[in-house]
């Protein structure tokens, strides 16, 4: 706003005179009218509010495109999102609704819920007696499980991302991977016809899949070998234009897990898939912390060595303060002192918690209830600030089982559960959750996990007028991310929808991986 | 209410008292019975045609409460302010307009027996009539005087209508309960954009010290009113806040945090020395420290270095010009600059890779790692040597590191360091199966057929003799050692 302002401003004092109008998107905030207000510019712009809230980046995917969300809501506690999501829901509601159940787990979720049926009783409209498309909505907040989105990922629309960085569905490939001179950016959604086939696959079994297709397609080219004239013209006007796109997507593809692999193995991916199963499983501790540190000390990535630490602490439900102290005085010896601050916020967001010594939870709640009469206020949002989440990992993957056990190797190419997505260490506890709670149709018999995951679950059943709803519509279910969804979790909950029968509608606030995630957390120049 | 008008300006003017504020906010009976029944006996003088006209009626409460014909147009909150003006057309006054407008004192004397006055005229008469010019100000003033036009939403409501999206002043919520209910529904509400905005209102309204005392208890507000500070760059109130809240750390950091924008190194420098007195917590404090003697340091080398660039007499840097200047790098870059340009320099010169070191006490693990980088790089091999060779009591050299052999190898593979080096190091790794990974991939094949030999795996070594060229002098080693008959092969 103060850039708008300062733009009109020097106008002003150069004596030009226009009109300036200003588009908000998706929402205008108040804030934004005070500071035009103070900086003398109000009166001479017009405001326009443009409701975009939903962008399908896919079949089943829509995003809001609201990165900003995470850091917004989860590290600055401001709600100012809240209202578009609830937006957002009025809309799919009233297009594909009414939607006759909803679950929800966090207290963003909670709140978006509410808001959203607040919304829902204001407004006139009549969504009785339509027939609804989607039947049920299940809101996630992003922090009931950091875990998923903190791990690297192997199915290859996942390190697509985390190698290129898809935005808003497409992605810029480099000359590395095109092999000539150009970089060009590709749209990368069901419409590939070869992206659609291995995006959800393990990265093992891409390569195996696109070489089949290669030999395949060049199979085909070689049939006009023995082919008349009017074969040849047919095989012109309709096969061949197929064929060459094929072609040339197949060709992009196979460039990309080129260049993927080559990234990878100079990274020493594959002690770090190592250590990051490890702590997953909980195993080696000190190995992988260890691992950490050298990371840390051979200046590797300052958001992989970021990454790395938070899923340690995530995973141990924080470092112990000997290596807190540590690895934190090593990052910031090599990767820059300012990032005091970093650690700081992720302090605040429970991303990366030294464990207090000897302190359980009792114990912190009376030392809490004694500042309260103490009146040093003050303390108390210190208190309440950390303890943001109480992470309980190791707990609440016990009771859901999300370590598979596996007697042999377990097979990548048919794989039996969710867990292939992390090559069959781990299965996404946010997917869990969601298949849990969709089988029970309520969160009944999960109290144990609820209780690890700090509570705020709800689940309402709408009085849809209809008694007995449409069968397929119970089947869809509209997944809402609130704070970021990654591919992974996409590609699991799609894996659970063809085993199970149901069809996932994915809405999220933005696409993220972790390496969003943590350049959200660091403080850039103000 | 009385009415002035101009001919009559006069006389208020001489009058000895003076109107004077009243929060009116009841509308029971006033004490000054006289003034009431004056009042209202005036009333019918009013011109009827003016809906804001508020009826009291001085038996007791008001007249249907407060009886408004809300008007959504503009047009009317105008004119009503015109008719305030022009008191002499309309006979009524606004208490803002006129601040002098007074009712009648001891009105009973003028209007004993008379209720009704037919004209504006006669009051003047019977004030003349009387000769007695007397005035007093009217206690109470019912509540609907001061009322603007605007509706009059309650704070749930108004929080609604935000929601909505449609502009609404909040400048009707002026007591300090009125407010806080504004805050809780703004935040029951969920909609973090309502909630700043009455954060807004709010900070305008009230003393700070006010606002923060009621924000204590109020995380949602709290967190929103910080995030907004932030973003509007309020500095000081945000400080003020942190200070009252006793996040003395929150303090120090948010400081600490402006010298992102200090772009300058030398204000920057100043700026950090200020910081080290912040309150941060212990381990903070020493970090902080660190920083400004990084920088410090870093200021000093890079001053000198250029020097010695631009002079040209320096063989390493007409070898490697710098690329980069060392300013606010971090220290472990800073040691691998020293480490690569100031290799050899004594410990009391501030370029001295030992003199970080010590300075800075980083462990010898860092040190080593880096040190190998940088050397390795300039292919200096013997430095390399020398960073692992340690004399034992006995006077013996011996290699030894701190991080693994293996890595060790891989620093200097990539830095493309020859076989024999290689081999050197490949030798010392202490795992076997990564000794023999090693050096299968990069090659050393004297240090695999010596493996394999020690291994007595006769086939492994069998195997490997294709790898190696044909003719070369490892193939004949191979030979030489699958038709030794004194080793007992494995298999």
């Amino acid at each position: 706003m103060k850039y708008i302002a300062d733009i009109i401003n020097a106008d002003k004092m150069a004596g030009r005179s226009r009109k300036y109008k200003i588009i908000f998107s998706p929402q205008k905030f108040y804030a934004c009218e005070m500071v035009l207000e103070e900086e003398g510019v109000f009166g001479d712009v017009s405001c326009d509010e443009w409701s975009f809230y939903l962008l399908p980046l896919d079949d089943d995917i829509i995003s809001m495109e609201l990165p900003e969300f995470f850091r917004d809501y989860f590290l600055e506690g401001d709600h100012r999102w809240i209202n578009c999501v609830a937006r957002a829901l009025q809309l799919l509601n009233s297009l594909y609704g009414p939607f006759s159940k909803a679950y929800g787990i966090g207290r963003c979720a909670k709140m978006s819920y509410e808001l959203w049926r607040d919304l829902e009783e204001e407004s006139e409209s009549d969504s009785q007696g339509r027939k609804p498309e989607i039947g049920n909505v299940f809101l996630m907040d992003r922090d009931t499980d950091y875990v998923t989105a903190l791990c690297s990922q192997v199915v290859y629309e996942g390190l697509v991302d985390d190698t290129f960085r898809i935005k808003c569905g497409s992605v810029d490939f480099g000359p590395d991977v095109t092999s000539s001179d150009k970089s060009i950016k590709v749209l990368l959604n069901s419409q590939d016809k070869v992206f659609s086939q291995i995006r959800n696959e393990h990265f093992s079994s891409v390569f195996g899949f696109l070489s089949q297709k290669s030999r395949n397609l060049q199979a085909q080219y070689d049939r006009r070998r023995g082919m008349d004239i009017k074969q040849m013209k047919n095989f012109v006007s309709q096969e061949l234009k197929g064929l060459k796109q094929e072609h040339r997507l197949l060709s992009l593809h196979i460039g990309a897990c080129e260049s993927i692999m080559k990234k990878k193995t100079k990274q020493d991916f594959q002690e770090m898939i190592k250590t990051e199963h490890s702590l997953l499983e909980g195993f080696d501790i000190r190995e992988s912390t260890s691992f950490i540190e050298e990371h840390i000390d051979r200046q590797v990535s300052p958001i992989e060595s970021l990454r790395l630490m938070c899923l340690l602490s995530i995973t141990e439900n924080g470092l112990i303060p000997k290596d807190y102290r540590s690895l934190k005085t090593q990052y910031l010896q090599s990767y820059g002192p300012e990032h005091l601050l970093t650690f700081h916020n992720l302090k605040r967001i429970g991303l990366l918690t030294e464990q207090s010594p000897g302190e359980t939870l009792t114990a912190v709640e009376s030392k809490v209830s004694k500042l309260v009469t103490d009146r040093a206020a003050g303390k108390i949002t210190d208190a309440f600030n950390s303890l943001a989440r109480k992470s309980n990992f190791r707990g609440i993957s016990k009771k859901l089982g999300l370590i598979p056990r596996v007697d042999g190797e377990y097979d990548l190419k048919m794989p039996r559960d969710m867990a292939y997505v992390f090559s069959g260490a781990y299965i996404p506890l946010s997917c869990k959750i969601i298949e849990q709670v969709l089988e029970r149709k309520s969160w009944l018999g999960l109290e144990e996990v609820l209780r690890l995951l700090n509570g705020n679950e709800f689940s309402v059943t709408e009085s849809a007028g209809e008694d007995s709803p449409a069968w397929e519509s119970q089947r869809i279910i509209l997944t809402v991310f609130l704070g970021g969804c990654t591919f992974s979790e996409i590609a699991a909950l799609r894996f659970l929808g063809k085993e199970k029968g149901y069809k996932f509608i994915f809405l999220t606030t933005a696409i993220t991986n972790s390496a969003r995630m943590m350049e959200a957390m660091i403080e850039t120049k103000a | 209410m009385s009415r002035a008008r101009a001919d009559e300006e006069e006389y208020w003017h001489s009058s000895k008292f003076r109107a004077f504020t009243f929060d009116d906010e009841d509308d029971e009976l006033s004490q000054l019975k006289e003034s009431k029944r004056a009042v209202n006996s005036l009333r019918d003088i009013v011109d009827d045609d003016d809906d804001d006209l508020e009826k009291v009626s001085w038996s007791g409460d008001p007249v249907g409460s407060i009886s408004w014909s809300i008007k959504e147009t503009a047009s009317s909150s105008t004119s009503s302010l015109e008719s305030r003006d022009s008191s002499l057309q309309k006979g009524y006054s606004s208490y803002s307009a006129f601040p002098k407008q007074a009712s009648s004192y001891s009105l009973s004397s003028l209007f004993k027996g008379r209720n009704k006055l037919p004209s504006f005229q006669s009051l003047s008469d019977a004030l003349s009539d009387t000769g007695v010019k007397n005035y007093a100000p009217e206690l109470r003033r019912p509540k609907a005087e001061y009322k603007d036009y605007s509706s009059d939403w309650s704070p749930k409501d108004t929080v609604r209508r935000m929601q909505r999206g449609k502009v609404c002043s909040l400048e009707r919520f002026r007591s300090l309960q009125d407010k806080l209910v504004l805050l809780d529904e703004a935040v029951a509400g969920h909609d973090g954009n309502i909630i700043t905005a009455v954060l807004i209102f709010l900070k305008r309204t009230l003393r700070k010290e006010i606002l923060f005392q009621e924000l204590e208890v109020r995380q949602v507000a709290l967190c929103h009113l910080i995030h907004f500070l932030k973003e509007t760059g309020e500095q000081k109130l945000l400080l003020d806040l942190l200070r009252f809240l006793d996040r003395t750390e929150e303090v120090a950091l948010s400081q600490y945090r402006e010298h992102l924008n200090i772009q300058d190194v030398e204000k920057r420098r100043e700026f950090l020395k200020g910081c080290i007195g912040l309150p941060f917590s212990a381990e903070d404090t020493s970090h902080v420290q660190d920083h400004y003697t990084l920088l410090e340091r870093q200021i000093i080398i890079e001053a000198n270095d250029r020097h010695l660039e631009t002079a040209g007499q320096s063989e390493i840097f007409r070898k490697y010009p710098r690329k980069a200047s060392i300013l606010n790098m971090p220290l472990v870059t800073t040691l691998f600059y020293s480490c690569f340009y100031h290799y050899t320099e004594a410990e009391g010169t501030f370029s001295s890779p030992t003199n970080l070191k010590k300075t800075f006490k980083i462990p010898d693990k860092q040190y080593v790692l880096t040190a190998l980088a940088a050397r390795a790089k300039l292919r200096a091999w013997n430095d390399v040597d020398a960073l692992f060779t340690t004399k034992n009591w006995l006077g013996y050299t011996k290699k030894k590191a701190p991080i693994g052999f293996h890595r060790v190898v891989e620093i200097l593979q990539r830095n493309n360091a020859p076989v024999q080096v290689l081999q050197e190091y490949v030798r010392l790794v202490e795992d076997v199966e990564t000794q023999l990974n090693l050096a299968t991939k990069y090659k050393c094949h004297d240090v695999v057929i010596d493996t394999y030999r020690d291994l007595k795996d006769r086939i492994q070594l069998a195997a490997y003799r294709c790898k190696v060229e044909r003719g070369s002098a490892e193939e004949e080693k191979i030979d030489s050692i699958l038709n030794n008959t004194q080793i007992r092969w494995k298999n």
